[in-house]
């Protein structure tokens, strides 16, 4: 089956076309979130986030970046720890490495003696590099949504099994649905409906969101990640909206189910403990994080503690990350703060907000 | 970080199985598909497989864009 008819152009026009139909039954601009940093770079990438605005939608992007939502305190803690500590290899994705955190990215530190720093792909690189190293410490930054954690959740549970003694994990691992919650409580943006997250959806099920529908009476859909899914996604906000209903439609059906990933869920509630956690922008979440268990645990293993809070200097990547603000609106993007030497996680990152409006949020001039 | 491609199962070898991308052979973690078969497209995340392609749901995706397009077209 062909599915780039998905990305091209006569598709996504005539999509485009109904969009702007029900924008004019409505009769008013309307806001939707984009909850994940994947959906704002189809956005931006496909130049609809700007053509959407034109036509009398804003998307706003919301807190689906995992690198953008971690705070300060969690990274210098890792950049400490390999720092100061011999024998540890601390391992974890490429863009949490390159998060400028208390002076600088973990990337750019220089290990204590026989310790490095190790960038993963998958997180079961971490279990045949401390299979290969059984005389280092294997430190995860483990930083992920629910589209990520079952993968460390096997990792975990690996260890256990296996009996493997010399990894740990720093957790930074993080559930979607809590900050929908405190945005919505916030109530200091007006939002006409949600975009939920493809991916994380795959897991955990689009009845996560039940409860926007329901307590809140704001609409949503699960969209895919083609120009066209986000579209499919944003026309099913559009008709909830016209026809005066909140509900959770799944405009991704060929991947995502009401119910989710059965086995995925499982494990992930067999081997984490479901906890607050802090957020960039939003302080802590009641039951947002997710935690392995104490034996697993580098925070406790090492006696390293996490400080609270972010620095800001200037950047602006807390309130973008709420929605709150635009890249654009920071003082210091595109000045001081550059994909070359980015000031903040949202620059960093590949789904951040201010390096995808960077690359592509601009009207290119002729 | 939620970037996730679907991938063509080429083999299956328990726990693990062999993906193409581009004529490039990877291995990936099938942990989280039940049952998983040669020739399933399935949904990959750092180095796992989250899911498996609904065909029927795809079909029924790329119908509902041909009738939007014929519909803008007509």
């Amino acid at each position: 089956m062909d599915l780039r008819i998905l990305r091209e152009e006569h598709g996504v026009r005539a999509l485009v076309e109904e969009v702007r139909a029900e924008i004019g039954t409505i009769g008013r601009e309307v806001q939707i979130m984009e909850v994940c940093g994947t959906h704002t770079m189809t956005a931006y990438r496909s130049g609809l986030g700007l053509l959407l605005r034109k036509i009398g939608m804003r998307l706003i992007s919301g807190p689906g970046c995992p690198v953008c939502v971690t705070p300060d305190g969690i990274i210098a803690a890792a950049a400490r720890l390999v720092q100061e500590r011999p024998g540890v290899i601390l391992a974890s994705f490429g863009d949490m490495l390159r998060v400028p955190a208390s002076d600088c990215a973990i990337m750019k530190l220089v290990p204590a003696e026989g310790s490095s720093v190790h960038v993963i792909y998958s997180p079961e690189e971490v279990v045949e590099v401390a299979k290969a190293n059984p005389q280092k410490e294997v430190v995860f930054l483990a930083a992920g949504f629910e589209t990520t954690v079952p993968g460390i959740g096997w990792v975990v549970r690996t260890c256990l099994r296996e009996g493997i003694r010399n990894v740990s994990l720093i957790p930074a691992m993080k559930i979607v649905p809590p900050p929908l919650k405190a945005i919505l409580d916030a109530g200091d943006l007006r939002l006409d409906g949600f975009i939920y997250p493809g991916h994380v959806s795959v897991i955990i099920g689009s009845e996560a969101y039940r409860f926007v529908a329901e307590q809140y009476g704001v609409p949503g859909a699960v969209a895919g990640f083609e120009p066209a899914d986000l579209l499919f996604g944003i026309l099913s906000v559009l008709r909830q909206i016209r026809e005066g209903r909140a509900d959770v439609e799944i405009a991704y059906r060929r991947a995502v189910k009401p119910e989710g990933n059965g086995l995925a869920k499982r494990l992930m509630e067999d081997v984490f403990t479901v906890g607050d956690a802090e957020w960039r922008g939003f302080g802590t979440i009641p039951q947002s994080g997710l935690y392995p268990p104490e034996a697993l645990c580098a925070l406790s293993r090492f006696g390293i503690k996490a400080d609270s809070g972010w620095e800001t200097n200037g950047c602006r990547c807390g309130e973008v990350v709420r929605g709150i603000a635009e890249p654009e609106d920071c003082g210091l993007f595109g000045k001081g703060c550059t994909p070359e030497r980015p000031l903040g996680p949202c620059m960093v990152s590949y789904e951040g907000s201010c390096l995808i409006h960077f690359k592509y949020g601009k009207e290119l001039p002729l | 970080m939620c970037l996730a491609v679907p991938l063509k199962l080429m083999q299956v070898d328990g726990e693990h199985g062999v993906v193409e991308m581009g004529g490039i052979r990877r291995k990936v973690n099938l942990s989280f598909v039940e049952d998983a078969q040669p020739g399933d497209y399935v949904v990959v995340h750092t180095g796992f497989a989250i899911t498996r392609m609904d065909e029927t749901e795809a079909a029924e995706t790329l119908r509902l864009l041909n009738e939007c397009i014929e519909k803008a077209e007509a």
